[in-house]
C-alpha cells in the first residue's frame, strides 16, 4: 500500500483542542473498526513529516468513500496543530491506509467487548462502537478517561450510542468533574473492578491512549486477573517531554 | 519512561513492502523463542528508523529505515512470521 | 514529489550557522532505539580491543582518574535537530588511546544494550572525540547515554554512541547499527551525509 491523496470534505470542532476531519478518499477499500492510517505532510521545499491517526468512523459500505479522523492538538507538536488549526475544507491530504489488523473489532467476534480509552485514545473505540451499533449483538462497555467535562469528544454521539441496551458508557474525570459526579481521579483497580467486565466474562479488552495511560490500565487489568492475551493495546505516544 | 508504541503502529510502513498485514502475523523471536502477534512487540519510533523489539527479551525483531529513495528492511531477529493463507 | 500541504512548514526554521536541513532546538530530545540501560558505575567498564585482539580496559575509577576536559560543542542529530554550545566533561580519546598499540584505520563503538556505530579511527583522534560523563555540569543521565557516552560532535549524533562500553579497532570498515540499515557510513552533517550514497 502506498500514499494516496484524500480531500478534506468537512471539519468539525469537538473540543477547544480537538477536531474531526472528514476525508473524501477515492476508491476507499473499506476498513475494520480500530484500524488507523498514516498521514504525511509535505512542505513546499519537500520536507516531510508523517504520523498515525486512528479512523474514527465505522465503515458499512454505504458511506461511499468518506472517512473521519479526530485529532487532538499536542502542544508544540509538528503535525497535530496543522491538522487541528490550519488544514481546511478542500485541501488535499496524503494518507496511507487503512492499516493494522490486530487492534480491530469485528462484528462476528464472540464475547463481550470492553473498551478503555484515555483522551484521544477514544477515537478507534468510537469506530468500534459505531460498528457495533450497526452489526453488534454482544454487550459493550466503554470506560473513557478525560481531564474535564469540556475535554470529552463525541459528546452527542456517545449519548446516542449509550442509549442502546447493549452499550454502557462510563466517563472518568481526572482533573475536574461535572456537578453531581463526586469522583475525580485516574482509573484505578477499584474502578476496573466496578465497571469492567470480570475476567470470567470472556471479554476482549481494547485499551488505547497515551503510552503511560495504556501501560497503567493494562497492568491493572492483568493484576485483576485478566488474561493478557485478551487485552489488546494501542499506544499513541508519550505525554510531554521532548522527543 | 516507557517510550515505545505497539508493533501495530508499524503497519503503514510495512504495508509499503508487503501485501499482507504483517502486524497481525504470529512472530517468533530469535532471541528467546517466544511467539506472539507481531502487533504486541515494542516499537521504538523516536529514532532514525523504526525498531521493533521482542516484548519478552528486547531482541531487535525488525528495523525499517525510509530514505528519500529507498526503504531498508531488516528482519534478522525473527525466526519466522506466520500468516494464515487467505 | 507528490503534493504540497498548503500552509505546512514543519518544525524548522533553519539558521545560517546550522548544517543544511537542520532546525535549532533548545531542548535536549531523547532518541531511543530500545530500552534505556541502567549501568551502575561500579559495574561499568570500557574496553579497547585492537586488530590483534589485545585488550585495554578501564573501570570507572580509572576513567575518572584520567585528566578530563571541559568541552563546548554544537551537536547535530540526523533526525534534524541541532543544539548549540552544549557543555560536557570527559576524557579525550587521545588520552585513552595514547598507549594503545595499533595500526588500525577503523573503529566500531559498542554500547551496553547492543548498539554499534562505525567510525574512521582518525575521527576519534586529535581532539575530536571524548568519553563524556558529565553534561551541563551534572553526571550524564542514563537517557542521554550515562554513565558515559562517546562524544564525536563533528559527525551526526548517532555516531556519539550512548552507554558506550568499548571500541573494537580493525583494518577494514564494518558497518554499525544504523549504517547497516541505510544510514551513511561517515555522516558529516555539513555535507548532509544522512543516507548511504549521500
Ligand atoms: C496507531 C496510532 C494511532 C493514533 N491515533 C491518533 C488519533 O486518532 N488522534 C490523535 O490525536 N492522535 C493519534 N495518535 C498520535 C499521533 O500519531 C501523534 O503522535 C500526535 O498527533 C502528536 O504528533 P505531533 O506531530 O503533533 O507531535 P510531535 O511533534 O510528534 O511531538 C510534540 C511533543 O508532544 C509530545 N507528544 C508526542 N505525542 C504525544 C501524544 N500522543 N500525546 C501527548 N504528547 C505527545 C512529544 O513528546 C513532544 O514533546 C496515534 C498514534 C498512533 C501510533
Ligand atoms: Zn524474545
Amino acid at each position: 500500500m502506498s500514499w494516496q491523496v484524500a480531500t478534506v470534505a468537512d471539519v468539525r470542532r469537538e473540543t477547544e483542542t480537538a477536531r474531526t476531519i472528514v476525508l473524501d478518499v477515492p476508491d476507499w477499500p473499506g476498513h475494520l473498526a480500530g484500524q488507523h492510517l498514516d498521514v504525511r505532510l509535505t512542505a513546499d521545499d519537500g520536507y516531510r513529516a508523517s504520523r498515525s491517526y486512528s479512523i474514527a468512523s465505522a465503515w458499512d459500505g454505504s458511506d461511499g468513500s468518506t472517512i473521519e479522523l479526530t485529532v487532538e492538538q499536542v502542544p508544540d507538536g509538528e503535525v497535530s496543530p496543522y491538522l487541528v488549526d490550519v488544514l481546511k475544507v478542500g485541501d488535499p491530504l496524503e494518507i496511507r491506509g487503512p492499516v493494522g489488523g490486530w487492534f480491530v473489532w469485528k462484528p462476528e467476534q464472540e464475547g463481550p467487548v470492553q473498551l478503555i480509552g484515555g483522551g484521544s485514545g477514544v477515537v478507534p473505540l468510537r469506530a468500534m462502537l459505531r460498528a457495533h451499533a450497526v452489526a453488534g449483538t454482544t454487550p459493550v462497555r466503554l470506560l473513557y478517561s478525560v481531564r474535564r467535562p469540556e475535554s470529552v469528544i463525541y459528546v452527542s454521539d456517545l449519548k446516542e450510542l449509550a442509549s442502546s441496551d447493549d452499550v454502557d458508557v462510563r466517563l472518568v474525570y481526572t482533573r475536574e468533574a461535572p456537578a453531581g459526579e463526586p469522583r475525580v481521579g485516574r482509573i484505578d483497580a477499584e474502578l476496573i473492578e466496578q465497571y469492567a467486565f470480570k475476567p470470567e466474562d470472556g471479554a476482549t479488552t481494547y485499551v488505547c491512549g497515551p503510552t503511560p495511560f495504556v501501560e497503567t490500565v493494562a497492568d491493572l487489568l492483568v493484576a485483576a486477573g485478566h488474561d493478557p492475551a485478551r487485552v489488546r493495546t494501542e499506544r499513541f505516544g508519550p505525554t510531554g517531554g521532548p522527543r | 519512561m516507557s517510550d515505545y508504541l505497539d508493533g501495530n503502529a508499524a503497519a503503514g510502513a510495512l504495508s509499503e513492502l508487503f501485501a499482507v498485514d504483517l502486524t497481525a502475523a504470529i512472530a517468533q523471536c530469535n532471541g528467546c523463542g517466544q511467539t506472539t502477534v507481531f502487533a504486541e512487540s515494542r516499537l521504538y519510533v523516536d529514532a532514525p528508523g523504526m525498531i521493533a523489539r521482542c516484548a519478552g527479551c528486547d531482541t531487535v525483531l525488525l528495523r525499517v529505515v525510509t530514505t528519500p529513495t529507498n526503504t531498508y528492511l531488516d528482519l534478522r531477529g525473527l525466526t519466522y512470521l506466520r500468516v494464515p493463507n487467505s | 514529489m507528490g503534493i504540497v500541504s498548503p500552509g505546512f512548514t514543519g518544525r524548522r526554521g533553519g539558521g545560517t550557522d546550522l548544517p543544511p536541513g537542520q532546525y535549532l532546538t533548545h531542548e535536549f530530545p531523547v532518541l531511543s532505539a530500545g530500552p534505556t540501560p541502567h549501568i551502575l558505575t561500579d559495574h561499568w567498564e570500557f574496553t579497547v580491543t585492537t586488530e590483534t585482539g589485545e585488550k585495554y580496559k578501564w573501570d570507572w575509577a580509572a576513567l575518572t582518574a584520567l585528566p578530563a576536559e571541559e568541552i563546548t560543542k554544537d551537536i547535530h542529530c540526523v533526525t534534524r535537530w541541532s543544539k548549540l554550545q552544549t557543555t560536557w566533561k570527559g576524557v579525550s580519546l587521545d588520552t585513552l588511546l595514547a598507549d594503545v598499540e595499533t595500526g588500525a584505520d577503523f573503529a566500531m563503538a559498542h554500547s551496553y544494550g547492543g548498539y554499534t556505530t562505525n567510525l574512521p579511527l582518525e575521527d576519534l583522534l586529535d581532539g575530536q572525540s571524548w568519553i563524556a560523563y558529565e553534561y551541563d555540569g551534572e553526571p550524564l543521565h542514563a537517557e542521554h547515554g550515562g554513565p558515559a557516552r562517546l562524544l564525536v560532535p563533528h559527525l551526526y549524533f548517532w555516531k556519539s554512541a550512548k552507554w558506550v562500553r568499548g571500541l573494537v579497532l580493525s583494518d577494514s570498515e564494518d558497518l554499525g547499527f544504523w549504517e547497516t540499515a541505510g544510514y551513511h557510513e561517515y555522516g558529516d552533517p555539513w555535507k548532509e551525509q544522512r543516507y548511504a550514497g549521500d
